[in-house]
């Protein structure tokens, strides 16, 4: 099948019954296709066999701290956004045993070397995610093999090198939305090999790379119509102005930089529970801890590596104590690291908009609502804030 | 056995005092056995038999330490010092009060294993109500018990080296902890929150997700988030985490119209008695009570 627009760059149609069929060819071409299915009342990531495990007619209702599945249209299949998982999920696992080896007499004796990649297909990837890979692939060193920092991964830049992304723009932004503000969805822009836009019929499907349009080769696309393209344009435009949260970036950083004696800290730490919990959802939030374990069985050694969180003591742990030792300081730090310093740091913003951290809070913090309380009381002269004792 | 301290000797095994000077002699004379005690004071043994449940690794805990006393796992018994004592159970009684100060003196390094052991445990309850009421309650003949009015942790009276939380303790976790000490490293057990596990493992959040009343956010993380992976909510048996900000989560179960009196139960369980858990619990008897 051959038309004008099947080209990279261009625009094809996918009919709606031929969804099921996207998840065949990427699993004949040899990869595990992730996407959302619906588990104990969660859209999560999980492997996929045939597309039939892909909610269909489920909306997520989301706010602070807040989330729950309902009935939506019944025959759409991507009415939800995101869930608590997200990408960083397969490509930085949040538990990797990194190698294990023996001492035999005098010397060490290797037993499981580095883990194996997988090669990953991700369907439904939202534009905020894309945002996020693309953060994790710079943190990483994926985006630039020459550029090698302390925080470079090889089992992540190995496993997105393998990985296929089909992403799917957002027609319908959840409670906790914000990244029309972060100016990275509800469309997606590139970063994809194949983007999806849900119609009743089917979808629009952005074709981003040679991997794209191959796959499309093998896939009953047609050329789309110019009311498809209007419809799906229209839907996005529409999206674009119904987020569930807003967050004003102008000159945040330099705001940021300039409150850290703001009273909102306090007020916010007596809220904060410090259980990691924005951390660990948060698709760019990239801290790990490595341990070695011994087994009782003798001289078997383990290293593996974990999610860590800044909320923890042990993240800012040295011999004289925790370095952040009030919640106040790790809530600081962190919101500073994800609007602010990441800039310092990256280049760009640590923050996505995809409003986990707002949703999966157990207490309903919203940085949005933080940062806008602390834009609102910045012009006003406030007296410093003295860090609580502990 | 386990590898030989490196050259510089840093970490040798507890009760390792014997002599290097045998360069060609094997290895298992220069080092004798670490001699492992293991008591229980009241408590439902489930701790220790948390212990038995090692399974995989229970014959390579016996060739490692010499179980020198152990009365749930083998009659005979080695005549103290002991290098590394395990105490399960809470100080309940006037015997066990003397008895722990005895184990102490008997023991180089004393860990306790359990919430009973590091809290008080359930029994702790009685510490907020009448001893003799209770006693009254539930047996025939009340004269023959002799109690205390209240039952408290093992650090309540004596030094304690390490604490091991849960009801029961995680078996991974005792493992490292023995591991640890028999190496003579610091045993990593985490002391942050349980949602730290429980979103590593992928557990749906069954707080903002389904509206339970999870202790989560607020307990220490250890058990590999066993109850949530269950679809049941977390209630706190391996208590407070580092640092827990109780009334915070109190006032999100409040907005979720549950009582005063359900948050201060919530609380008071297996490890009520452990300080930021008893301060929370006070805090909402005092609400439930309409005192602020």
């Amino acid at each position: 099948m051959s038309h004008p627009t099947l080209a990279i760059g261009g625009t094809v149609f996918l009919p709606r019954s031929a969804l099921r069929d996207l998840v065949t060819v990427l699993r004949k071409r040899g990869f595990t296709v992730i996407g959302p299915t619906q588990v104990e009342g969660v859209v999560a990531l999980r492997p996929l066999t045939s597309g039939q495990e892909l909610p269909r007619g489920v909306r997520d209702e989301q706010g602070p701290g807040h989330y729950r599945l309902v009935p939506g249209e019944p025959d759409l299949s991507f009415e939800y956004v995101v869930g608590p998982d997200s990408p960083k999920r397969k490509f930085f696992p949040p538990v990797l045993n990194l190698f294990q080896f023996h001492v035999d007499r005098e010397s060490f004796v290797l037993d499981a070397g580095p883990p194996q990649v997988p090669k990953l297909a991700f369907l439904g990837v939202r534009p905020c995610e894309l945002a996020a890979i693309k953060v994790q692939d710079h943190v990483f060193g994926a985006d630039d093999p020459r550029t090698v920092r302390c925080e470079s991964e090889t089992y992540y830049c190995e496993s997105r090198r393998e990985s296929f992304l089909v992403a799917v723009n957002c027609t319908r932004p959840g409670g906790t939305c914000f990244c029309a503000s972060m100016e990275t969805g509800p469309a997606a822009k590139d970063g994809f090999d194949l983007a999806l836009t849900e119609l009743r019929q089917g979808f629009i499907t952005a074709v981003g790379s040679v991997r794209g349009l191959e796959i499309c080769h093998d896939l009953p696309v047609r050329e789309p119509s110019g009311a498809e393209l209007e419809l799906a344009e229209l839907k996005l435009h529409i999206a674009h102005e119904h987020m569930g949260c807003t967050l004003d970036t102008q000159g945040l950083k330099d705001l940021l930089d300039q409150s850290l004696d703001h009273p909102q800290w306090a007020d916010v730490a007596k809220r904060c529970l410090s259980c990691g919990n924005c951390t660990m959802v948060c698709p760019t939030c990239f801290c790990s801890t490595v341990s070695d374990s011994t087994e009782l069985a003798g001289p078997k050694v383990m290293r593996t590596r974990r999610w860590e969180s800044c909320f923890t003591h042990q993240f800012s742990a040295t011999t004289a104590g925790p370095v952040r030792n009030t919640i106040r300081g790790r809530y600081r730090h962190w919101l500073r690291h994800k609007l602010g310093t990441w800039w310092d740091q990256f280049g760009m913003s640590g923050c996505v908009g995809c409003g986990r951290c707002i949703t999966w809070c157990p207490v309903g913090i919203d940085l949005t609502a933080e940062a806008a309380q602390i834009r609102a009381h910045s012009q006003n002269s406030v007296p410093p804030v003295e860090e609580a004792p502990v | 056995m386990p590898p030989d301290p490196p050259a510089s000797g840093k970490s040798p095994a507890p009760g390792n005092s014997a002599s290097h000077s045998q360069e060609e002699a094997p290895r298992a004379a220069i080092r004798p056995r670490p001699k492992l005690a293991v008591y229980k004071f009241s408590s439902c043994d489930g701790c220790q038999l948390s212990l038995l449940n090692l399974e995989d690794e229970l014959l390579d805990l016996v060739g490692a330490v010499e179980v020198a006393y152990f009365l749930e796992a083998r009659r005979q018994v080695q005549p103290p010092p002991y290098d590394v004592g395990l105490v399960e159970g809470s100080i309940s009684t006037p015997e066990e009060e003397d008895r722990i100060r005895q184990v102490r003196r008997d023991c180089r390094m004393l860990v306790t294993i359990g919430a009973c052991a590091t809290s008080g445990g359930i029994q702790a309850l009685r510490n907020w109500a009448d001893v003799g009421d209770y006693v009254a309650a539930v047996y025939a003949q009340p004269k023959y018990i002799h109690t205390l009015e209240t039952a408290t942790p093992i650090a309540s009276h004596v030094f304690v080296d390490f604490e091991l939380r849960g009801c029961p303790v995680n078996h991974g976790q005792l493992s490292e902890l023995v591991s640890a000490l028999l190496v003579g490293r610091k045993p990593n057990i985490p002391t942050h929150s349980l949602c730290v596990e429980c979103k590593r493992r992928g557990c749906a959040c069954l707080l903002v997700a389904h509206g339970e009343p999870c202790l989560g956010p607020i307990t220490q993380a250890g058990c590999g988030a066993l109850c949530p992976a269950a679809g049941r909510a977390c209630y706190g048996c391996f208590g407070p985490m580092e640092q827990p900000n109780i009334l915070s989560l109190g006032s999100r179960f409040l907005a979720d119209g549950r009582s005063a009196r359900e948050v201060k139960r919530a609380l008071r369980q297996f490890n009520g008695y452990l300080e930021p858990f008893k301060q929370g619990s006070d805090h909402y008897e005092r609400l439930e009570q309409g005192k602020h």
